[in-house]
Parts: structure tokens; sequence; C-alpha cells
């Protein structure tokens, strides 16, 4: 396949990659937009094979590699369970950014790859190595992090080194000095040196970077890792004079920024502090308990048999699910109580925070799983208004996110997070092991209200309990 | 010794209803009361005295008697004079009052040293009488009723329908003012298969009118007509000109005109002109609600039907009572409630609490003192206005949020012009090449991004992730290329081709791992 020829299939991969997001907007087009995504992936595989760069000698190589990679990720994808999303996609994100390390690598000690590079285009060329390595690193051990703390191996508490800001700042320094000398090399042999300390420090970077984040700004690492790991192939692309790879990265950097950005709009939170890590501490120490209003009152507890006779007789039902539900498996019962309700007649919803879970559209995806269709999933901006005509709500292992200080109490560590208004609704539930605060250690007036009810227990248990009772 | 409960035979011309029927005769009973009802109370709607016995009733010959042997007395209607004098001192009357209106009718009944609780002076603001509010019940019967009327006098089907004899257009109905009246009156004619149109100068109404399968209509006028506890106001001379050219373009359009506007202690507002009715198609039908009132028709004469310009102007004002058994169960219903909230010790004996807001405001007369006005409700202190911070509604994707403010946007710019600069000053051609294509790519990006459903958020990152393996390009070039004679010498030919295949297998994972599990996912959303 001539030069020409192999362009004009990365322009068409390119085209489809981008059919690919847009096919996104909606779930009746998603499916068409991932086949597009998978042609893409193909054409261009195939025109770089059987491009120019691409002699038969790596043929067995490529096939072989290809084989290999390709059953373990087939065979993940197979086992995965959908709670374990979160998992499997930063587990993906370190293995881009560790695929864009050794990529850099290869490129620099290939003295053919530099030949036809002089002058500025070749400082250019390598500064292009030195950022597309110095991303990869970063994302690889970030997102092995991340993949740690959210499959549990790693405490999901924040780890805060003394004057942590100074240490990250120390090692960006490190990283400029030694880029200078990285140009300055006069061969490849002594660019090594200060490109492997460049990749040390990165590497550490990631590592402390997430190590500082705690459990609920998951989504926003998540998807910053997302981002991440665009900006790599991006910059990959760069080092390797590929238009393909650079469309491909900035539309995946792009994605991922605004995920981020998303993500920490939902929370009232600024980027640069979710980054920064440890929520309120900006001060030092985590917020203290009772700041600005303590709510008090009595807590009125309920059983299940209740919550199953307060579901049936209403006519409209908001189900707010956060991490707990996935945590506990939920996501089935909670199906099973929609059906029968539904089957009564009773109008049941979700209500779906943007950050509720651990990744960008978590709930969405674990209500997909249990059949739960997906017309009766709503955003939060869609049915909060809703609340007031809501005769029950239920709140399924989440806290924060229903928090009526957010928008109550303007001293509250939470004040101005957006939240689902469901202590607007006739009556709420909250499900809950216990009185414990969410993540963010605030205290949740609205357990204390008096139309919300606590159902204590497992949530798996409780819902299997309240789901006996309702068919009984 | 419990209280006894009497309940008498309206007096009032053409009045069907009765202020207790058998069903709640049993509660009250259970209250621990005796009830007793006058001979043929409710025959004209549908309760014999055969069945208010069986309930447990006590009937009683002649309206005299009962009025001397009963503690409290349940009435529909405001008392005659004659009524007024059988009572007597300690008695208490629960009924339809309208104090305002009948000031000589007060000064009576304080002068018989009696309680008097006039149902129509129930505080509505309360959420807690809601279940005492008779003037609601009254209202919905009597919109129920009114369309009845409205499809009795029309000459036509309300439905469209197909029939092998024709095609047959559904009626248009409009209807004036939604409060309980209009809001029951567009239930029932929307039921009936109506297109239903409704007007209100309370914007706020319109949602309710929509949910219950009406099209709201504006008027052309930006004015706010919430006159506070749920009642209307006078509006200014703008909105009403605005307003009567709505109406004016309604009655040339429509077959049924239902007006239901009422301002509290003012003459019903004239909202149909004659030109109107003039112009309305022949055989159409008005059914005027505020007849009573003077009504909202200038040719309405009220309690009766009238035919004008060939356009039938319904103008009962017992439209209520001639649905007699519906509004006298509701109505007494109503009654049971007030009891229950006068008679907490469930003994059967009621005592008036002036200290509870419900009551106080129903009380209009005091063992004789005269207790009407109320002093105004304490009602519960709004809620504190939000905090400022709080964002009203999270703009929706697409769309930016605010505009930046000038002086952000010309930092950014500036800045973005300096990083510009420097790439065009510094970078050889081949670089900005790619850079274009790197900045519209980011574009690009941003615009697809934000269109994605926050539903799919997951699937997004699965996929972007599955797409970013196209890494794999840059280890398929290195894997074997084909090599100028001059560097071939000084490659390190395995160290590349390992990293090169190492690289190759990371992405292939994530290519066909992330692939197939956005597509697992994808399957999974359904409708």
């Amino acid at each position: 396949m001539s030069a020409t020829l192999a362009t004009a299939s990365y322009i068409g991969a390119t085209i489809l990659f981008i059919l690919s997001l847009g096919g996104l907007s909606n779930p009746e087009s998603s499916r068409r937009g991932n086949l597009y995504g998978m042609i893409g992936m193909t054409i261009a595989v195939l025109a770089t094979v059987s491009g120019p760069h691409v002699t038969s000698a790596g043929y067995a190589w490529i096939v072989g590699a290809m084989v290999v990679g390709g059953s373990i990720g087939l065979f993940a994808s197979r086992v995965v369970k959908m709670t374990q999303m979160p998992e499997l996609v930063a587990l993906m994100h370190s293995l881009v950014g560790l695929a864009a390390m050794l990529v850099g690598f290869a490129n620099y000690i290939d003295p053919a790859a530099s030949a036809e590079f002089t002058g500025a285009a070749k400082s250019i060329h390598e500064m292009e190595i030195y950022i597309g390595i110095l991303i990869g690193a970063v994302t690889f051990t970030g997102s092995v992090i991340a993949f740690g703390k959210l499959s549990g191996k790693i405490g999901g508490k924040t780890l805060l080194l003394p004057g942590r800001h100074w240490l990250n700042l120390a090692g960006l320094l490190v990283v400029i000095w030694f880029g200078r000398e990285f140009l300055h090399a006069e061969s490849i042999d002594a660019g090594m040196m200060p490109l492997v300390v460049m990749t040390v420090i990165a590497l550490l970077f990631g590592i402390h970077m997430v190590m500082a984040i705690g459990g609920a700004d998951m989504p926003v690492v998540i998807s910053m890792l997302n981002s991440y790991s665009g900006w790599a192939a991006a910059a990959t692309g760069f080092m390797l004079s590929n238009d393909l790879l650079i469309v491909v990265g900035a539309l995946v950097g792009s994605s991922g920024a605004i995920l981020s950005y998303i993500m920490c709009r939902a929370m009232n939170r600024n980027f640069i502090s979710v980054i920064a890590g440890g929520f309120g501490s900006e001060g030092g120490a985590p917020a203290p308990k009772g700041e600005g209003a303590q709510p008090a009152g009595e807590v009125n507890p309920i059983l299940a048999a209740e919550t199953a006779e307060l579901l049936r007789e209403s006519k409209n039902v908001i189900i707010v699910p956060g991490y707990g539900m996935a945590v506990a498996q939920a996501q089935h019962t909670v199906y099973e109580i929609t059906k029968v309700l539904r089957d009564k007649g009773v109008n049941v919803r979700f209500g779906i925070h943007p950050v509720a879970g651990r990744m960008p559209g978590h709930m969405n995806v674990l209500l997909a799983e249990a059949k739960v269709p997906y017309d009766i999933v709503l955003e939060m901006d869609e049915l909060n208004e809703d609340f007031p005509d809501t005769d029950v709500a239920m709140i399924i292992g989440a806290n924060d996110i229903v928090n009526p200080a957010a928008e109550e109490d303007p001293t509250s560590p939470i004040a101005g997070m957006p939240v689902l208004q469901v202590w607007k609704a006739k009556t709420s539930i909250v499900m809950k092991r216990s009185m414990a605060t969410g993540y963010a250690g605030v205290d949740n007036p609205l357990f204390y209200r008096e139309n919300n009810r606590m159902l204590f227990g497992d949530a798996k248990k409780m819902l299997d309990e309240v789901l006996a009772a309702l068919k009984a | 010794m419990p209280q006894v409960i009497g309940v008498p035979k309206e007096t009032a011309a053409g009045e069907k209803r009765v202020a207790t029927v058998p069903e709640v005769v049993e509660k009250l009973i259970k209250l621990g009361f005796a009830v007793k009802v006058e001979s043929g109370a409710g025959d004209a709607a549908n309760c014999n005295d055969e069945t208010y016995r069986a309930a447990g009733a006590q009937i009683v010959d002649s309206a005299a008697k009962l009025w001397a042997e009963s503690d409290i007395v349940f009435k529909v209607c405001v008392p005659t004079a004659e009524e007024v004098g059988l009572m007597h001192a300690g008695q208490t009357l629960i009924t339809f009052i309208w104090p305002a209106q009948n000031p000589e009718l007060m000064q009576q009944l304080a002068a018989k040293k009696v309680t008097v609780l006039a149902i129509d002076a129930l505080p509505r603001m309360l959420s807690r009488a809601q279940k005492m509010d008779a003037l609601t019940s009254q209202a919905g019967v009597a919109g129920y009723r009114a369309v009845i009327e409205a499809a009795n006098a029309f000459g036509r089907f309300f439905n469209g329908q197909i029939t092998a004899a024709g095609k047959v257009p559904p009626a248009k109905v409009f209807i004036a003012g939604a409060g309980v009246a209009g809001l029951a009156a567009i239930g029932t004619a929307a039921g009936l298969g109506a297109i239903v149109r409704a007007n209100d100068t309370r914007a706020e109404v319109a949602d309710q009118v929509v949910s219950l399968g009406g099209e709201f209509v504006k008027v052309d006028y930006e004015e706010e007509g919430s006159g506070g506890g749920g009642y209307a106001k006078v509006m200014s001379e703008g909105f009403q000109k605005a307003q009567r050219e709505m109406y004016a373009k309604q009655a040339r359009e429509v077959d049924i005109i239902i007006t239901t506007a009422l301002i509290p202690g003012k003459p019903a507002p004239r909202l149909i002109t004659a030109e109107m009715v003039q112009s309305m198609k022949p055989g159409s039908v008005i059914v005027d609600m505020a007849a009573e009132r003077g009504g909202n028709c200038e040719l309405t004469e009220p309690g009766k039907v009238v035919v004008k310009h060939g356009v039938t102007i319904v103008g009962y004002t017992d439209l209520a009572s001639r649905l007699a058994k519906q509004s006298s169960t509701l109505y007494a219903t109503n009654l049971f409630r007030l009891t229950e909230e006068l008679c907490k010790t469930k003994d059967g004996v009621i005592n008036v609490n002036m200290d509870d807001d419900a009551i106080r405001g129903l009380t209009v007369i005091k063992e004789g003192n005269i207790t009407w006005p109320p002093p105004p409700l304490k009602l519960p202190a709004p809620p504190a206005a939000k905090p400022a911070a709080m964002p009203a509604k999270a703009p929706k994707h697409g769309e930016a949020s605010a505009p930046a403010s000038g002086k952000s946007t010309a930092i950014t710019f500036l800045i973005a012009a300096v990083l510009f600069w420097f790439v065009g000053a510094y970078a050889p051609p081949a670089f900005l090449g790619h850079f274009t294509v790197f900045v519209l790519a980011v574009f690009v990006g941003y615009m697809v991004v934000w269109n994605v459903t926050p539903a799919l958020h997951t699937p997004l990152m699965s996929v972007t992730n599955a797409i970013s393996s196209i890494i794999a390009i840059g280890a398929l070039v290195q894997i074997a290329p084909p090599l100028m004679a001059q560097a071939a010498g000084s490659r390190p030919e395995a160290w590349i081709l390992g990293l090169a295949v190492v690289g190759i297998t990371l992405t292939a994972i994530n290519m066909f791992g992330g692939f197939a599990v956005t597509q697992r996912m994808l399957q999974m959303f359904r409708k």
C-alpha cells in the first residue's frame, strides 16, 4: 500500500472515530457508534501494517502480539463485573500510559527515527519524546494506583505527605532541568540518563498524585487519567509525525478533560483542589464536625415491611442510588422492586447524580446491567423539580449527593454543590448501614427531617426484605 | 352525655343537598355523637329516611323539634330568619354563612347566644384544612356539572369520531379561570374527548391545566395575577385589554365556553361581552359559573338558561346542588373531618378550641360574640431565600454556562495569542502542520463530547480508552521499518523489537478489551 493510500485510510479512520464518539449522544445510536470505532481501528491498523513503514519481517511479531493481547483483552471484557467497571477502565488507562512510554523509549533509541531531523526540528522531536514519556509515565502509575484504590487493594484514605505541594514543585523543577540536559545531550547514550531520571520522577509523581485523592473524588481522577492517556497518544503522534495519532489523542484528551470538568462542577469543586487532594484539608485539618449548624433532632427508623407498605401506596417513587448500591451489589434487587411497583402502576424513576459512584455514568451502567429501562433513569436536572410531587424518595447508599446542607447551610463544606432535593418528597427513606457521615465528613441534616425515615442495614439484605414484603 | 348532631332539611328553594349522608352518620356515631335527621332531609340527594335509620340516626318529624333537640346543627345553605328563630342559646351551627355578605344575619345569630362555624371562612392556606375545605369540594362538583350542562345544551359529540356516516370533529371547549371548578371542568371536558383550552391570570396554574389534559392559553401581557391565598386579583388596564382580545379570539374559535372567574369580595369580572357572544358559532354554549355574582358574561341571566344570538347561555347558580348525591357526600365528609378536629377526644363532645388556627378561622360567632374577621394567620415564616451561592440550575450540557466576563476572556485570548506567536516564531513548518491538526482535533473532540448523554459516560470512557490504543500504530511502525542502509548498523534491533512487541501486546489488550466491554455495556441499555 502506498503512503498516500495509507494516509487516506487514516483520514477514513479519523472520521469513523469521531462518528464513534458522536454516536454516544444517545443509547440508540451508541451501538452503531461503537461499531464505527471498531471499523476505524481495523482500518487504521491494517493500513499501517500494509503501509510503507512496516516490512514483511515484522508480520509474525505483530500477529503474535495482537493475538496474545487481544485474547487477554477479550477475556477480561467478558469476565469483568459491571461493578468493577471503574477498576477495569483504570487498568486500561495504565496500559495506554505504559505503551506510550515504551513507544517513546523505542523511538528514542532508534537512530533511524530521528535521522531526518536537524536543528530546531530535532529539538522539537526530542521534546516530543520527552513529554510523551512524561505523560505516559504519570498516566501509568496514576492509573495503577487508581486501580488499587478502586479494587480495595489500597485503602481509599488519602495519603498526605508533609509538604506534598513542595515535593511536587521540586519534582517539576527537576524534570524541567533534566529536560534541558536531555535536549543538549550529544548522543543517544548521553541523553539516556536524563530521560530515565525524568521517567522515574514521573512515575513517582503519578503514584503520589493519586494517593492523595480520596475515594469519592475517583470520578474526577478516572476521567483525568482518561484525558492523560489521550494526551499521551497525541504526544506520541507528534513524535512520530503521525496525524492519526494526534487526532485520536486530542479527541480522547478533550473527552476526558470535559468529563473531569463535569464531575468537578457536579461537586462544586475546583479541578485544581481535587487534584491537589484532600477534602476540606486546605486549612490543614479535615473540617471539624459540627461546623456551621449542627443538625439535631430525632431520627425515625423504619422497618422493611413498612417501607414496602409505603412504596405500595405511593403513586410516584424516585430511587436515588449511590456507591453503596454498587458495593452491596443491590442493583438486581432494585430492579425487581421497580418491576413489582411498575406492574402495580406506580411511577418509578431513578435520579442519578453526576458523581454518584466511582466513575462518570457508573450508576447508569449498573442499572442498565440490571435491565432497568434507560428511559426511567434520569439526570439530576431532569427530575429535581419533581420531588415535591413525589410520594417516596428512596435513597440507596448515597449520602452527600442528597444533603440539604449543600443548599441551605452556607457554612457547610459542601455548600453550593448541586444535590438531589429528596427532602422535598412527601417521605424520604434513607437506606444506610449506620449514621456515619459520607465521604465529605459532613453530617446530613436530611436524616433528622420529620419526613425522613432511616432503614438501617445492608442495602442488599434490606432490599430483599422489602421485595419479599412487596410480593407478599 | 353525648351531644346531638341535628341535620335539618334544607329550606332554600331548589336546594337538593343535605349536610350529612348515611355513610358519614356511622362515622359520626363512632366519634361518640348521637345523630338526628329531619324526615325527608336527604330525599333529593337519594338518601331516604330508611338509610339514615339503618346507619344509626334517629329520624325527627319536624324542623322545630330537630332544632330544639340538637346541640350541634349541620346545614348547607345560609340559615333563614325563620331557622335562626328556632335556635337556642349554647347551640352550635356549622354551615355556609358568608359573614361579609350577611351582616344582619350575623347580628341575629349573635343575639341568640349561639356559636357559629362558617365553613366558608376556613383558612384555606393551611394544608391541614384541605380535608375540611367545602368550598373546594363543592366547586369541584360544580365544575363537573358545568361540563355536563354544556354537553346537554350542545348539539354535537364532544369527542371527534370517524363513523361510517362521516367524520365528526371534536368539540372545542374554552375554560376561563383555572381554580378548583375550572380544573374540574378541564378534566371532565378532556375526559369526554373535547379539545380543551384554559386561561387564568395566575400563570402558575398553567402546569395544572396541562396535567389535566388542557392547553394553557396565555394572555400576551406580562403581569403576575396571584392575589395571595390562591385567589386571583384585579388586573391592570393594559392586561385587561390584552385579555379581551384573547377572549374575543377564543370566542370565534370554540364551541363551548365555561367561565369560572371570581375575585374575592368583588363582582365577577365581565369577560365575555355581547359582541363576543354574537361572534360565536350558532349552537355554541356558554356556562357561566359566576352567575351568582353577576356573571362573567354580559348576557347571563342568573338562575336561567337563555338563548341569545343563537348561543345557549346557562346561568344556573345551583350547579353543585344539581349533583346532589355527590356534593352532599363530599360536603358531609368535609363536616365530618371538621368534627374530628373539634372532638379530638372522641367522646361525643365538641370543643371549639380558639387556639387552633383552623378552628379560630372558622368560628365567626363564639357564644354570642362576633369573632369575625379572625386575626391574620400566623403562618410559619416562608423559608429564607436560598443562599446566593446556590446555582439556580446547572446549565445543560452543550450550552455555555454563562458568557465569561470580559476581563477573563481577554486574558485567555492574550495568553493564547502569546503561545501561538511563540509556536509560529520558532517551530518548523512540519510541526506547525501537526499542530494545526492537533488544535482542530481538540475542538472537534470538545464539540462531539459535549453531546454525549451523561448516562453513557462510562461507555464513553471505555470507548475512548479503546481508541486510545491507536498508540499501537506507534509500536507497529517501529517493529520492522524499511531501513536506509547507513542507519542500519547502529540500530539496537533487539531492544526496539522487544519494546515494540510489548507495546503492541499492551495496546491489543486495550483495543480488543475496550471495544468488547463497551459493546457489552451498550447492549444492556434498553428501553
